[in-house]
């Protein structure tokens, strides 16, 4: 290893280098930093206080409330989209008929702006007026108040993010299912196997790469996907629909306290280091980055 | 160096904009404001900013529409902190405190210098004025303000066999009023329901005037404490719990602010509590007869008055806030408060408005636009804390809780004002 | 697979292609009715255009418009030249600490600017970057998924190709530029179409950074617009919705084969 090339190579990652230490690095350590402090206000000095945030940060029922409803959001989410994505794929891939309006369709969602569609949305889950209540009252059901019931607000919102993000994944399912080798499938049909079983024994596990992959996609976007929160409920009613990440901005933005916003922060950036953790204790295996 | 790149930028963007030959010696004036009602407001603005710049050729006003309430205070203060430019902005009544403490603004009595600029502080109504006040002093100046107020279905009213002429004016001939307006279909599915009050967006606005209604206010004026726990607080959210589980005229659950203009003017509801802000965009939807009364009262009459008021910011220049002054001073002034009041169905702000003739003669065919104003003597201040922010959310979820039903509105009351507590401590 | 399964199977595949565009069907039958017709459907209802004029009367769209294409261009010229760089030296240099260049590369696939807003908003404001272009932009200028992926491509090119290149002379940035950069060209499509839609559509980080029309891209522009606040209005808000999406989307009509093959390509590696 010489050095000329040594010195060439870090300056070609210097660029690149310092915008990450700049806006991942650096900001990810200040968090912490942040999060032992405390102001008054923000004009005030800050000073530092040890563990006393995460004090409130413990006593705080919104902070649990988000926890546990980012825990069903990402549950609720991540295996629907991803089996949805898989089925997606399959059909697509198939012998259907109108098959490339079909991918367009099940496409569409992801090149829309999810907080202009949420207002779309909003409309279907409006009570009384709204497409869903409308269409449930032709059934001569009274539909539920979708967004404006702790029951059911989190679920509605769910139902938008697998929307969004389904047809995404079966973008990565598609390419994943056009590498696999129409032989496998021959033999197996020489062999009798049903199409459940096909896809049980052949297809499912030669996918498995791909599933873990959007696995992580999805459960990082269970964290970062709160656009349409703004719209359609700004995390209500009493907290039923809010999410960390949505809170943490209205803790830094509405109520002008960074040092609690760097608190919840600090939450977040240990779920994500768990996330990487599994993916590279369970994962790497099997995801071959060459 | 950097002051070279902005006036750069500048003038890039009023190349862009289209903004042509600038007066080198004028004084620039930036000001951002909310919207929180229908309709193209900002075109209102944007017209009266206009007249005022062809009345004052040395003063260039940027008016900047930023979103809600706390959209406009987070980007003005944002534009504050990192050297943006912003002399003045409409913000919510009720931040009053929070951008004291932030030493962000002055107040106005150190602003005015003759006698007539203290006449025009001293001509608004008392009642837009209480938010406005603190430790004496005026700091912020009243101008998209507004009062709850209660819009019905004058058709519905006659349908259901009730005078369009009499809505109701008390707790229970609401109950009962509304009980008869509620029509089901065949299946016994609710096809209008009798009165909705909004309980997303702004609910504690709503819940305050209930309150009041009740004889109790939610806070006091220092902003420090805080009375949610008291038991006609907490009655006032039981009869608020109460129209929906009880008497079943309002659906049960959370009823979006956003969305109920539609729902009234799609006949769902035959009443609804709206801000007054919204009285123009109904008038000019409503495919039926409608009226607009006072709220109906328990121990007496009540509604908070709402909206935003001017502020102008501390760090800027002697000239800087004599043009902002004289900028708060036009756009309050009575001509322009009664057709910014006849544009929007917000109030005028001194009485002097309403002896104007453009108000004079749209309350004579229009007497809904005069029912806000007629309310302001029963009127209480809006929810203003330190910590603003914190606070309303404290109660807002509270409210939610008991209105879903997920917690009695003993307890829910009572967890919101020990939080409060907590939070407000540190101000007492 | 008996026939009634085949049925079902079939079934909902249509249903849900149905049910995946609802949202856009429905923006365009409210911004194209009168706002009456908004959350009623009838077949009689009069068609009008009356909604995209009121809402290009209430917001400055092409304003917004111009933002986001300066936006996401800018992110989008600083990505390439930077993974490029970045990405040819992961995948071709043997270098100390290369181990570790690429875990900090890596960490910004899980540490998204999304979670850093706070933090992030603080340094902007010190740099004096609020509101502009170049802020929104910050933290998006290096984009660790870009670098991974050309690194991948990169590390695929055949080493005798690049002997050779360099046997006629080239070297550093012009073999970069004169062998590399041609060769993988399906990744720089399929990642600036990637790129492109995402920051299209990001809203958050805008949302935080941005104070004025100066600024401020389509999609928070349409959030100000469309903001429940100030009551919802469909037929309007339909329309401001087709606007905003518009380029984009009959972009994508055209191209959506060799969209949705960039998309796969990008999902491969």
């Amino acid at each position: 290893m010489n050095r000329r090339l040594n010195l060439k190579a870090w300056l070609l990652m210097l660029p690149a280098l310092s915008l990450l230490i700049a806006f991942t690095h650096w900001p990810t350590l200040k968090t912490f930093w942040r999060s032992a402090t405390w102001a008054k206000s923000d004009v005030a000095p800050s000073q530092f206080v040890g563990l006393e945030n995460y004090g409130l940060l413990i006593e705080d029922p919104v902070f649990w409330k988000v926890i546990e409803n980012n825990f069903w959001y990402a549950l609720g989410t991540v295996p629907t989209s991803i089996a949805l994505a898989i089925a997606m794929a399959l059909w697509v891939n198939g012998k259907i008929k109108h098959k490339g309006l079909l991918r367009l369709a099940y496409f569409t969602p992801t090149i829309l702006p999810m907080i202009t569609v949420a207002n779309i949305w909003l409309f279907f889950y409006s009570p009384d007026i709204g497409l869903f209540d409308q269409l449930l009252r032709a059934v001569g059901i009274d539909g539920p108040n979708w967004l404006g019931d702790p029951d059911t607000a989190l679920g509605s919102l769910m139902a938008m993010t697998i929307w969004k993000e389904a047809g995404f994944f079966m973008i990565f399912y598609l390419a994943a299912l056009q590498t696999l080798s129409p032989e496998l499938y021959d033999a197996a049909k020489v062999e009798g196997a049903g199409p459940w079983r096909i896809f049980r024994r052949i297809t499912f596990p030669l996918l498995m790469p791909t599933t873990l992959f959007v696995l992580i996609n999805a459960l990082l976007n269970a964290f970062k996907l709160v656009d349409h929160l703004f719209i359609l409920t700004k995390g209500g009613p009493n907290n039923a629909s809010n999410l960390l990440l949505y809170y943490i901005y209205e803790t830094a933005f509405s109520f002008l306290d960074s040092y609690y916003a760097a608190t919840l922060t600090v939450v977040m950036l240990v779920a994500l280091a768990l996330i990487a953790l599994a993916q590279m204790l369970l994962f790497d295996r099997k995801i071959h980055y060459r | 160096m950097r002051t070279t790149n902005k006036n750069l930028a500048a003038l890039a963007l009023s190349a862009v904009l289209g903004f042509t030959g600038a007066v080198s010696a004028a004084t620039e004036l930036t000001m951002y404001y909310p919207v929180a009602v229908g309709g193209a407001l900002t075109k209102i603005v944007d017209g009266m900013i206009e007249e005022f710049e062809v009345q004052n050729p040395d003063i260039d006003v940027t008016a900047i529409y930023a979103g809600n309430y706390n959209d406009a205070r987070v980007k003005a203060l944002a534009a504050l902190q990192s050297g943006k430019p912003a002399q003045l902005s409409v913000m919510f009544s009720i931040d009053i405190h929070e951008l004291r403490d932030l030493e962000a603004i002055d107040a106005f009595d150190d602003l005015v210098k003759t006698d007539a600029e203290r006449e025009w502080l001293d001509g608004f109504y008392p009642a837009l004025m209480e938010n406005g006040k603190a430790d004496g002093k005026t700091w912020g100046i009243p101008f998209q303000r507004s009062t709850i107020v209660m819009y019905y279905n004058k058709d519905a009213f006659r349908a259901a066999g009730l005078d369009p002429e009499k809505p109701p004016t008390t707790w229970e001939e609401f109950a009962a009023v509304g009980k008869k307006l509620v029509k089901k279909d065949a299946n016994g599915n609710v096809e209008q329901w009798g009165a909705m009050i909004p309980s997303t967006g702004y609910p504690y606005w709503m819940f305050a005037a209930l309150a009041k209604q009740n004889g109790e206010v939610l806070m006091n004026q220092a902003g420090n404490e805080t009375y949610f726990d008291k038991p006609g607080v907490i009655a006032a959210l039981e009869y608020w719990q109460d129209l929906g589980k009880k008497y079943a005229i309002m659906p049960e659950g959370v009823i979006e602010w956003g969305t109920l203009r539609q729902n009234f003017l799609e006949q769902k509801t035959a009443m609804m509590w709206h801000s007054t802000g919204n009285l123009t965009t109904v008038k000019n939807n409503a495919s039926f007869d409608f009226g607009v009364a006072k709220l109906p009262g328990k121990k007496e009459l009540g509604s908070p008055t709402g909206g935003g008021n001017f502020y102008i910011f501390k760090n800027s220049s002697p000239q800087e806030k004599a043009a902002a002054l004289k900028l708060v001073q036009f756009m309050t002034s009575p001509k322009q408060a009664a057709h910014w009041s006849k544009a929007t169905g917000y109030m005028g702000v001194s009485p002097a408005a309403y002896q104007t003739e453009i108000l004079q003669d749209y309350v004579k065919t229009f007497p809904p636009a005069a029912v806000a104003r007629d309310q302001l003597t029963y009127a209480t201040a809006e929810l203003a804390t330190h910590e603003a922010g914190r606070v309303r959310k404290f109660l807002d979820d509270a409210l939610q809780a008991a209105l879903t039903g997920q917690m009695s509105a003993k307890k829910a009351m009572e967890d919101a004002q020990a939080q409060a507590r907590r939070v407000l401590r540190r101000y007492q | 697979m008996s026939t009634w399964l085949q049925h079902l199977s079939r079934f909902s595949a249509y249903l849900l292609g149905i049910l995946w565009v609802l949202p856009l069907l429905y923006a365009f039958w409210a911004a194209f009715h009168p706002p009456e017709y908004a959350t009623q459907f009838s077949l009689t209802a009069p068609l009008t255009l009356e909604n995209f004029v009121s809402a290009w009367d209430q917001a400055p769209f092409y304003r917004y418009m111009l933002n986001t294409i300066v936006i996401t261009t800018l992110i989008l010229v600083s990505q390439l030249f930077v993974c490029t760089l970045a990405g040819y030296a992961l995948a071709r240099e043997n270098f100390f600490g290369r181990g570790f260049a690429l875990a900090l590369v890596l960490t910004q696939l899980m540490v998204m600017p999304e979670v850093l807003i706070v933090e992030n908003y603080k340094t902007l404001s010190d740099l004096g970057q609020i509101d502009t272009y170049l802020g929104v932009g910050l933290p998006y200028l290096a984009s660790a998924f870009g670098i991974f992926l050309l690194r991948q491509t990169f590390k695929t090119v055949p080493q005798e190709l690049e002997d050779a290149a360099r046997v006629e002379g080239l070297s550093g940035l012009s073999l970069i530029w004169k062998v590399f950069v041609p060769l993988a060209f399906p990744t720089y499509l399929a990642f600036s179409l990637v790129s492109i839609s995402y920051h299209w559509n990001n809203f958050l980080w805008p949302l935080v950074v941005t104070n004025t029309v100066a600024s401020r891209p389509l999609t928070v522009g349409m959030a100000i617009f469309g903001a429940p606040e100030s009551g919802v209005d469909w037929s309007v808000i339909s329309a401001g919705t087709l606007i905003a999406v518009g380029p984009l989307l009959a972009l994508f009509l055209v191209f959506q084969r060799q969209f949705i093959q960039s998309f796969m390509h990008a999902g491969i590696k």
